[in-house]
């Protein structure tokens, strides 16, 4: 007997999930200690966050962070670059860093057996690193190398652009990278006085998940970390963090990064909306489902499915935990280019009042939030990562409980609330890196004015 | 040293009479279970002038078919699931992951798009997708720097009628002369049962599996298996070509032909992949980029298929540094792993990550490299869904002296392509005697 195809399958109940249970510590240096169990595979994840990432970069010194991070697996007490290396391979180690706008995480991965060497090759390496002038040298050439050629790739120019144009020169407005002049100024002593001062327990975060009990992954982490010594009072607080400053820059309408004979456009489409903690963070997370989270969001199926303009658009927001941008994200066919920034901007417009979303897409955008959500805590990396961010984001323990109840509480008019509060059509920065003499007068027809054209390296 | 784990990957295997292969994994630890769909298809199986065929049809597998006739992705991600596919050389792949309560959605709709595809292909939807692979040429390849190097790469190294001749994109022309035609007689040769295997891992019971396997699958018609294909090919010289691209910096790929996946020595090379071009330790790392500062970065990969291989090693010139300095520095280190192999050290370090990414392949069990997508990749390439183990011992069992054997047998100084990537207008840069090639 074959299915029944006259209709789809019903949708059994979404099965009871556990999160895991995340036992916290504090330990007398200040260091937030967090464990997960994590059964099933004999993996361990370690990650540390480190308040203080690309925002925490001096003016001048734009790229700082980044350098700084790239500089603690350099050596150690006495191994070398090379040594270091070596040992991570000797336990089977994947040794990652991110750097964030508001934090440094680095993510060590290795097998159950080997967790404490694990934890003390991380200490070593963000504790006591070597920082010498050679290997500084060496690094900081490389990421200047590195930023020329980011200069031939589109989506790269247009982040970096993108950044500048709305926060201007607020301390969110450059990528962790940097620039080449400010990489150029930096020192190694700009190096350790970085470190000296992001690098405190008390301004970290440690997240340990793994296929260990809680009190193992704590005695693990406290016999490597324990000894980590405070930052005395006497430092203060530093300056004021980039969260706590309030970006006043009046972004222009359109710009333009050219970029002579490009196949495409790459579009960026969007302005700053709110902070990671905002009470209306859950229905901004479905307002942007509708709009253009997820394959079957207004601008994909608009711009790829119905037009074929694009490989695939979507929208976003870059997290923080100050005023965070939100943008819509596409590479373009160069000849669509202005017809694409047209129906964009439509439906940014549009999910205000014009075309509030359907119950239809409203249950689509719920169900896919929150009937998908255990499977982010699949891996022990996943749910480290994830324990991680309540602390940098000031979420509360309850926050994964939370999750979905909370989407699925948000109704129509709270997802157009927050769209006619947060999306602005009138106020949206529109960015195209692009082959300019094409596109010139399609894009004059849209009536956003003069173009402020850029260099790729704004 | 590094104790050998226990680590293997457990299924239960189930042929169907149509000759749809059903592989089951069960690890109930998160409430979700992933779907995974093999065709043994891919652009391997296209002909010169027809290119990028196989991609473009998984586009259209996601546009509907014949009883759910609108998009596939709206119910599975009303239905929490994640689900995407891709195309390569020899296989095509879908999958989905979704909560335990939606199997019988996904199977489902996997089984109607595997029997009733035919009728939901319209003209509208093929020119549509058309231009969204054109598309996402432009946006990986074209627009990318170095996006076409590889390109230049395989059409030397392999003759015009070799099946990795060209890439699974496909040429541009050839996309925009495809014909909606073509589309029925690819779907009947290759989107049957007998050629495809089903695998599915996570929250659900065996016998459960099965029977819902038979319930959505056992009704389609079974078709003829595809014959196996052969293809050889060799470079007898050292060949050596210059592309120019938006670039800023030259850039060198040097490639072999290598065993195909699975085959003698396709291990040694992964290994000598790890020893020349894996991390900070590796040799061409701490040669090239550490110590002497001629290359900003450096890759060395073996990329086993199923007809054949190739070993690529590529490096990125520093600013001031001339190719044929970086060349000669990248000759030198080979040269020097043909002689004497890697050491002892080389081997404990390579041998113990790979047991790690080994253990780490268990951690998931859906999406691309998952355990489902795993099963079925030693289900249609090696003929044994539990090759898990078999293949770790492929790494434990080599040895200095047979990495070294191989380094010395496939990576002949004297036989290879070799292709210098120059910015616009400064061929001068290139290698000296390199034959422009272009590339579109």
């Amino acid at each position: 007997m074959g299915a029944d195809r006259s209709r789809l399958p019903d949708v059994g109940p979404d099965p009871p999930f556990t999160f895991p249970l995340v036992v916290r510590h504090t330990l007398p240096n200040g260091l937030r200690v967090q464990t997960v169990e994590h059964p099933d595979v004999p993996v361990v994840t370690f990650v540390m966050q480190i308040e203080g990432g690309a925002g925490a970069d001096p003016r001048g010194r734009e790229g700082l962070a980044a350098l700084t991070a790239d500089m603690v697996d350099e050596g150690t007490g006495g191994l070398s670059a090379i040594e270091v290396s070596e040992a991570l391979e000797r336990i089977g180690a994947v040794y990652d860093v991110d750097v964030g706008a508001d934090a440094t995480v680095f993510t060590l991965t290795t097998l159950s057996r080997f967790a404490a060497r694990g934890a003390a090759l991380l200490a070593d390496m963000l504790v006591r690193p070597t920082l010498s002038e050679a290997d500084f040298d060496r690094v900081r050439q490389l990421r200047l190398d590195r930023l020329r050629q980011l200069k031939d790739l589109p989506p790269a120019v247009a982040e970096r652009a993108f950044l500048r144009l709305v926060y201007g020169d607020h301390p969110y407005g450059h990528l962790p990278i940097g620039s080449d002049s400010a990489l150029r100024a930096a020192s190694l002593s700009d190096v350790a006085a970085f470190h000296g001062a992001t690098f405190r327990p008390d301004r970290a975060t440690l997240v340990a998940a793994g296929a260990l009990l809680h009190e193992e992954l704590f005695r693990i982490a406290e016999a490597e970390f324990g000894s980590w010594a405070a930052i005395a009072a006497a430092l203060g607080a530093g300056p004021p963090a980039a969260a706590d400053l309030v970006p006043e820059h009046a972004a222009p309408r359109l710009a333009i990064v050219p970029r002579e004979a490009a196949a495409q456009s790459e579009l960026r489409i969007g302005q700053l909306a709110t902070r990671r903690n905002t009470p209306d963070y859950h229905a901004l997370l479905v307002m942007n489902a509708v709009l253009g989270g997820q394959f079957v969001s207004r601008i994909n199926l608009k711009l790829r499915e119905e037009k074929g303009y694009t490989y695939g658009a979507r929208t976003g927001f870059d997290w923080r935990r100050g005023v965070t941008p939100f943008s819509q994200q596409a590479s373009v066919h160069t000849a669509a280019t202005a017809e694409a920034v047209r129906e964009a901007l439509q439906e940014l417009g549009a999910i205000r009042e014009v075309r509030p979303p359907s119950n239809g897409e409203m249950a689509l955008a719920k169900a896919s939030l929150t009937r998908g959500y255990p499977r982010n805590f699949e891996t022990a990396q996943q749910v480290a990562r994830s324990v991680a961010q309540l602390a940098l984001y000031d979420l509360p323990a309850t926050y994964f409980e939370e999750f979905v109840p909370r989407v699925s509480a948000v109704e129509t008019a709270d997802v157009t609330r927050v769209a006619a509060r947060y999306l602005d059509p009138a106020r949206v920065t529109t960015l195209v890196v692009g082959d300019h003499g094409t596109i010139a007068d399609s894009m004059d027809a849209l009536g956003l004015g003069e173009p402020q054209l850029l260099p790729a390296d704004v | 040293m590094l104790a050998v784990a226990p680590v293997d990957l457990p299924f239960t295997k189930r042929t169907l009479a149509n000759g749809l292969d059903v592989l089951v994994h069960e690890d109930h630890h998160v409430p979700i279970v992933a779907v995974n769909v093999w065709y043994h298809v891919g652009s391997k199986n296209e002909r010169p002038g027809r290119t990028g065929f196989a991609h473009l049809f998984e586009h259209l597998m996601f546009e509907g078919s014949e009883h759910h006739n609108t998009g596939y992705f709206a119910p599975l991600q009303r239905a929490g699931a994640l689900l995407n596919g891709s195309t390569n050389t020899d296989r095509t792949n879908y999958w989905e992951v979704v909560p335990t309560g939606a199997v019988d959605l996904a199977l489902w709709m996997e089984s109607d798009r595997m029997g009733y595809l035919r009728s939901a292909v319209t003209r509208e939807r093929f020119e549509t997708q058309r231009d969204v692979v054109l598309n996402e040429r432009r946006q990986n390849y074209e627009n990318r720097p170095y996006g076409l190097a590889l390109m230049a790469v395989l059409a030397a190294l392999f003759p015009p009628d070799h099946p990795y001749h060209w890439m699974t994109i496909g040429g541009a022309d050839d996309i925009r002369t495809m014909q909606l035609d073509d589309v029925q007689a690819f779907f009947r040769t290759y989107y049957h049962p007998s050629n495809a295997s089903l695998a599915l891992a996570g929250d659900i019971e065996t016998s459960r599996a099965l029977d819902l396997a038979e319930e959505y699958f056992g009704e389609l018609p079974a078709g003829q298996r595809p014959e196996p294909m052969r293809a050889d090919a060799a470079v007898p010289r050292e060949i050596r070509l210059v592309l120019e691209d938006r670039v800023e910096l030259p850039r060198v790929y040097m490639a072999w032909h290598s065993p195909a996946m699975f085959a003698s020595r396709d291990a040694e090379m992964d290994l000598l992949g790890d020893v020349l071009g894996h991390g900070k330790t590796s040799r061409l790392y701490r040669t090239l980029v550490y110590e002497r500062r001629l290359a900003l970065d450096v890759s060395a990969h073996q990329s086993s298929r199923e007809l054949s291989g190739f070993f690529l090693v590529v490096a990125t010139a520093s600013p001031g540094r001339s190719l044929t300095e970086l060349a000669a520095a990248m000759d030198a280190e080979l040269q020097r792993l043909i002689d004497r192999g890697p050491s002892e050290d080389d081997m404990e370090r390579a041998k113990a990550q790979i047991e790690a990414q080994f253990m780490y392949r268990l951690q998931t069990v859906g999406g691309f490299g998952g355990k489902s997508d795993q099963l079925n990749a030693y289900n249609v390439l090696r003929g044994i869904p539990g090759f898990f183990a078999a293949d770790l011992a492929r790494y434990q069992q080599a040895t200095r002296d047979s990495v070294r054997e191989a380094a010395e047998h496939l990576l002949r100084l004297d036989r290879r392509v070799v292709l210098s990537v120059v910015p616009r207008g400064q061929q001068a840069l290139a290698l000296p005697g390199s034959e422009p090639v272009s590339v579109s």
